[in-house]
């Protein structure tokens, strides 16, 4: 599948705004975040912030942005527009628990409004990963390990970037590194999980059932229907060499993963030193820069079955 | 709406049968198709830089050709593919718009050109390859079976079917409700035993294709090797030692 850097961009943005704004949500209501109006304002700008870019790239890729509007009107049957809802859902309690924490009124309401901004993230990552998740003519998305995939990533680039703003204001506690070191280690073990599943799955359509001919016989492609790339060919069969793709999830599980630990580990160390904001911060970026690098692989190693007519399989690569 | 009509028992289900058997791959089907649709409901179809070195553009029926089987059981499949006007299209119900939509009348599946945005999932949800992007216009093409020409009561009655199955040379297009058991295209189906293209997908396509007959390979007579085997004393036996001299 190709893959869009406006849609790239979106998932990996609004993914860090979401994993943001559940862990202050969930945390700050129960008294494990401090309660400054200075964290308060920097955390919670940065996740709506996140988000909301992350929603305007997304109607970037459309042909009719202006009519983005109408995307919130059949969430009855698709998860594109439930995530639209989700979203637009989800600023409401987000913004209530802005406001009373800005204004000093921490109140009961104010920790409810918490749990919901927290819970309408989670469905909306949920949402997001539901569009992919649903597509049954892409092995590579139609796969259980999707929605993990995409919780983890944010819960993990969420978490980062809390140690990240708590360690630039100089209240980074201990167990927010953990919470931090615990998801990057789990969101590497899905991501892991993931790659292991697409690479042993095989298509289970075939040129011989998109054609209908006896399956005994070979069967190949002699002649494409049109002379140049198409637009099926530009949007579905975009493939990616198989060396690339290697190079590129040891680029993603560094990146992402391992660096991010590292600096974790180096920031706890160095506490209290200015040093220590400058490591939480660069490894916040680290991981964010590996997400972008696994989202533009999860397009690139998608294959669509619309390739079988022209390549007579779908998921090959090119060596 | 993206939501899929209740299925009726006893509906129309208007669709295509492709005999691929009587196929002989000439494209005058994709050039119909292009020329009818490229105005009037579906279109502009546009093209981008046809008197240029890569000229491409939206076509809403390409002919694949395909090679099938080895050495002398080999032949050549020619294999048009449009939408299938499935009973259950993921590329309908994924539309966050209600732009594509499913008729309950006659099972049509059509995209409201004022209501898409243009995020193309449905052209990632259908695994046929059947919806195209007009970059031009922003929004998605499909075949729309050619209801503007189907239902057009000032067309004479033969004339109201797919521009694509009006130009096919061989007749191995057949256009019908396969909703009913008793039409034309579905006894067609019953009698060369039609097949759903990837049916492990579940879309439950309406339109079928007819599968090739036996697929026998042609005998090429060797003049060389009747020589050899040319024996007896008849006539034409005499003219070969004759020539053979």
């Amino acid at each position: 599948m190709h893959p869009a850097l406006s849609i790239i961009f979106f998932t990996t943005s609004s993914g860090v705004g979401y994993g943001l704004l559940a862990w202050i949500g969930l945390l700050a209501p129960i008294g494990a975040l401090p309660l400054t109006r200075q964290f308060g304002a920097v955390s919670l700008l940065l996740a709506l912030g996140c988000i909301t870019a992350g929603l305007l790239s997304s109607t970037l890729h459309l042909g009719h942005p202006e009519r983005a509007w109408r995307a919130i009107s059949q969430w009855r049957s698709s998860w594109l527009s439930r995530e639209g809802v989700a979203a637009i859902a989800t600023y409401v309690p987000a913004l209530t628990f802005a406001g009373l924490w800005l204004f000093d009124a921490r109140n009961g309401g104010w920790a409810v409004c918490g749990w919901l901004a927290a819970a309408g993230s989670i469905v909306t990552v949920i949402c997001t990963a539901m569009i992919y998740r649903s597509l049954k003519p892409i092995r590579q998305w139609y796969n259980r390990w999707v929605i993990p995939n995409y919780l983890m990533l944010a819960a993990m680039t969420g978490a980062l970037w809390l140690t990240a703003v708590l360690a630039a204001l100089d209240v980074l506690r201990p167990a927010a590194t953990a919470l931090a070191a615990a998801f990057v280690l789990a969101a590497a073990a899905v991501k892991l999980a993931y790659w292991r599943s697409i690479d042993q799955n095989s298509a289970g359509s075939t040129l011989a059932s998109a054609t209908g001919l006896p399956p005994g016989r070979p069967i190949r492609p002699l002649d494409p229907p049109h002379t140049e790339e198409n637009y099926l060919l530009r949007e579905m069969g975009y493939r990616i060499a198989r060396r690339h793709a290697a190079k590129l999830r040891r680029i993603a599980l560094g990146g992402g993963f391992f660096v991010p630990l590292i600096l974790l580990a180096l920031a706890w160390l160095l506490r209290g030193a200015a040093a220590s904001a400058v490591l939480a911060l660069v490894a916040a970026v680290a991981a964010t820069a590996g997400v972008v690098v696994e989202r533009w692989l999860f397009f690139a190693e998608a294959t669509h079955t619309v390739a079988l007519y022209y390549r007579g399989e779908a998921g090959s690569s090119v060596r | 709406m993206t939501s899929l009509p209740a299925p009726q028992p006893g509906a129309k289900k208007l669709g295509l049968v492709i005999d691929l058997d009587t196929c002989v791959g000439c494209h005058a089907c994709v050039v119909s198709c292009k020329e009818w649709n490229a105005f009037g409901e579906t279109g502009p179809l546009p093209e981008f830089g046809p008197y240029q070195a890569e000229p491409w553009g939206v076509w809403l029926n390409r002919v694949h050709t395909f090679e099938v089987g080895d050495g002398e059981d080999g032949r050549t499949v020619y294999f048009p593919k449009n939408c299938y006007h499935c009973e259950e299209p993921d590329c309908v119900t994924v539309c966050p718009t209600g732009a594509s939509y499913k008729r309950a009348e006659d099972g049509i599946v059509l995209v409201d050109a004022a209501l898409c945005i243009g995020c193309k999932l449905c052209s990632w949800a259908c695994p046929y390859g059947a919806r195209e992007f007009d970059e031009d216009g922003g929004v998605m093409k499909k075949c729309t079976l050619c209801v503007d020409r189907i239902y057009d009561e000032n067309l004479p009655e033969g004339d109201r079917i797919p521009a694509c199955v009006a130009a096919c040379p061989t007749s191995a297009r057949h256009f019908g409700d396969l909703g009913d058991a008793s039409s034309a295209v579905s006894k067609l189906v019953a009698e060369r035993g039609g097949c759903d293209s990837m049916p492990e997908m579940g879309y439950r396509p309406v339109s079928k294709y007819l599968p090739p007959r036996s697929i026998r390979p042609t005998r090429v007579r060797d003049e060389r090797s009747e020589h050899k085997t040319a024996g007896g004393n008849g006539f034409l036996q005499w003219i070969d030692r004759v020539l053979s001299r």
